[in-house]
């Protein structure tokens, strides 16, 4: 690298605390291999203390706590304050299962500034709402402890073919629940999704038709909610430029301490990725092979290399050009350039059928499905 | 409408980066680079003043007349954006 091209700080930092999770979610986005971290091999409290640390001296200034569910970690209160007296601006990413109104309190303390209360099982969920049962009524509890404490109100779901269509329904329920921004986040085909695809891929009927009333509640809700509907890639002809550009501002660090330029990049093969416990983070910033791999555009296929909208999109996503196309370097499959673009017509093609397009059971994120796919 | 007493929407923080060497304004999972002249303004939306007064007290600062119109726009954009609020 030329001190030209030397990349700016890793502006969002993303602690994957743990990959212990209660829940058991089939578009996971956690490595189909997670169940090879236990918990004795996720960093302890003071090695994330250091990361904080040397990654704010960087520049770092959003800092994200995730997980699995980082509830499940009990020095989460420990992080979010230091995070808090570094300056950095702290986001905790949660199903909200654990979310208890003292710990509540004590992340309040602790100075956590926003909390992302996400739906993981939709369909269920959905039922409960409907029927008033016991979980949801844990979910309005968990939503009236975050408004209680002052937390702006800001909710995920994963929209999918399996609950696409009650797209209205989730809408009303983020509005029963006092939401005031709801990310209607389309299922991103990696890791666990990846697996169940063809369960899980809407038809560009569903599509529309969620979008359609999308718009109408946004027009009918105004700024009492705000929301967000992010559109799968499968049906762009462009990719999306993947975490803002590789090792451009993104920076995970997994629960084992493996730092990574996106929180799927461990897929990728022949690249190591340096670990916290070993090297600094600036170390691993500006100067790991792993990170400097796809920064510029001198790993780029001539496809990209002289495409008039490199600036874009970067080539897109480098885990999707590795799943779908077998080589990390060629450009995302998604773009209608991409000499694997098939691939995705494919399978687009197959959502088109109506009903269920795989008869094969969902394969759900567990720690026993994990060691059966990658034992 | 247009603001009278403008204050930062509690929101949004706002803070002095030294690796960017600028202010910003953070916000959930977000983050805005603001240029000087926003940052100016901005760091005097404390709810304390009304825009004739902050229009005044960045006058006096930069030794300058006539920046009424570029702050008045600046604010009304700041308010859709809804960074600042009614104090
Ligand atoms: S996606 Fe579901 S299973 Fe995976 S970490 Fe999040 S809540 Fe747990
Ligand atoms: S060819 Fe490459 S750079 Fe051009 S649009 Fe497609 S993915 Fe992006």
């Amino acid at each position: 690298m030329t001190a030209t091209d030397r990349p700016g700080p890793p502006l969002w930092l993303l602690a994957e605390l743990t990959y212990r999770c209660p829940l058991h979610c089939a578009f996971c986005y956690n490595p189909v291999d997670f169940a090879r971290t236990s918990a004795d091999d996720e960093l302890d409290t003071e090695a994330w203390l250091r990361v904080l640390n040397e990654a704010r001296v960087l520049g770092s200034v959003q800092c994200g706590f995730s997980g699995g569910e980082p509830l499940v970690r009990d020095d989460l209160e420990v992080l979010v304050a230091e995070a808090h007296r570094l300056g950095y601006y702290t986001n905790l990413l949660t199903s909200g299962v654990g979310l208890t109104e003292d710990r509540a309190e004590a992340l309040k303390r602790a100075g956590l500034d926003h909390i992302q209360l996400s739906f993981q099982d939709t369909t269920k969920e959905l039922n409960d709402f409907l029927s008033h049962t016991r979980t949801f009524d844990l979910k309005q509890k968990v939503a009236h402890t975050i408004k209680a404490n002052g937390w702006p109100m800001v909710m995920n779901c994963v929209i999918h073919r399996l609950n696409i269509d009650h797209i209205g329904q989730i809408i009303e329920m983020a509005v029963a629940l006092g939401a005031e921004y709801l990310e209607l986040a389309n299922n991103q085909y990696y890791s666990w999704a990846l697996l169940n695809r063809d369960q899980l891929l809407p038809s560009r009927e569903q599509l529309e038709r969620a979008e359609r009333i999308t718009n109408e509640y946004r027009a009918k809700l105004g700024d009492k909610l705000r929301i967000f509907f992010v559109v799968p890639d499968y049906y762009e002809t462009r990719p999306k430029k993947c975490m803002n550009g590789w090792g451009n501002v993104f920076l995970t660090v997994t629960p084992d301490g493996t730092a990574l330029p996106c929180h799927t990049a461990k897929m990728l093969p022949g690249l190591s990725f340096p670990n916290v416990r070993e090297t600094s983070v600036g170390e691993i910033w500006y100067d790991s092979e792993g990170f400097n791999r796809y920064r510029g555009d001198g790993w780029m296929s001539d496809t990209c290399k002289t495409c008039p909208d490199k600036e874009k999109d970067l080539g897109g996503c480098r885990c999707q050009a590795f799943m779908l196309a077998g080589d990390a370097a060629a450009p995302d499959p998604v773009c209608d350039k991409s000499p694997a673009h098939q691939v995705v017509l494919d399978a687009v093609a197959r959502a088109q059928r109506p009903g269920a397009v795989s008869t094969a059971p969902l394969v759900f994120r567990d720690p026993k499905a994990s060691r059966q796919i990658a034992p | 409408m247009s603001i009278d007493t403008p204050t930062l929407a509690s929101r949004f923080r706002m803070q002095w980066e030294e690796a960017q060497q600028a202010w910003v304004l953070l916000y959930p999972e977000g983050m805005v680079k603001l240029n000087a002249s926003a940052a100016e303004i901005l760091k005097r939306c404390d709810g304390t003043r009304d825009v004739p007064a902050l229009v005044a007290d960045l006058e006096t600062a930069f030794d300058t007349t006539g920046l009424e119109p570029d702050v008045r726009a600046f604010l009304d954009m700041a308010r859709q954006q809804q960074w600042i609020t009614e104090a």
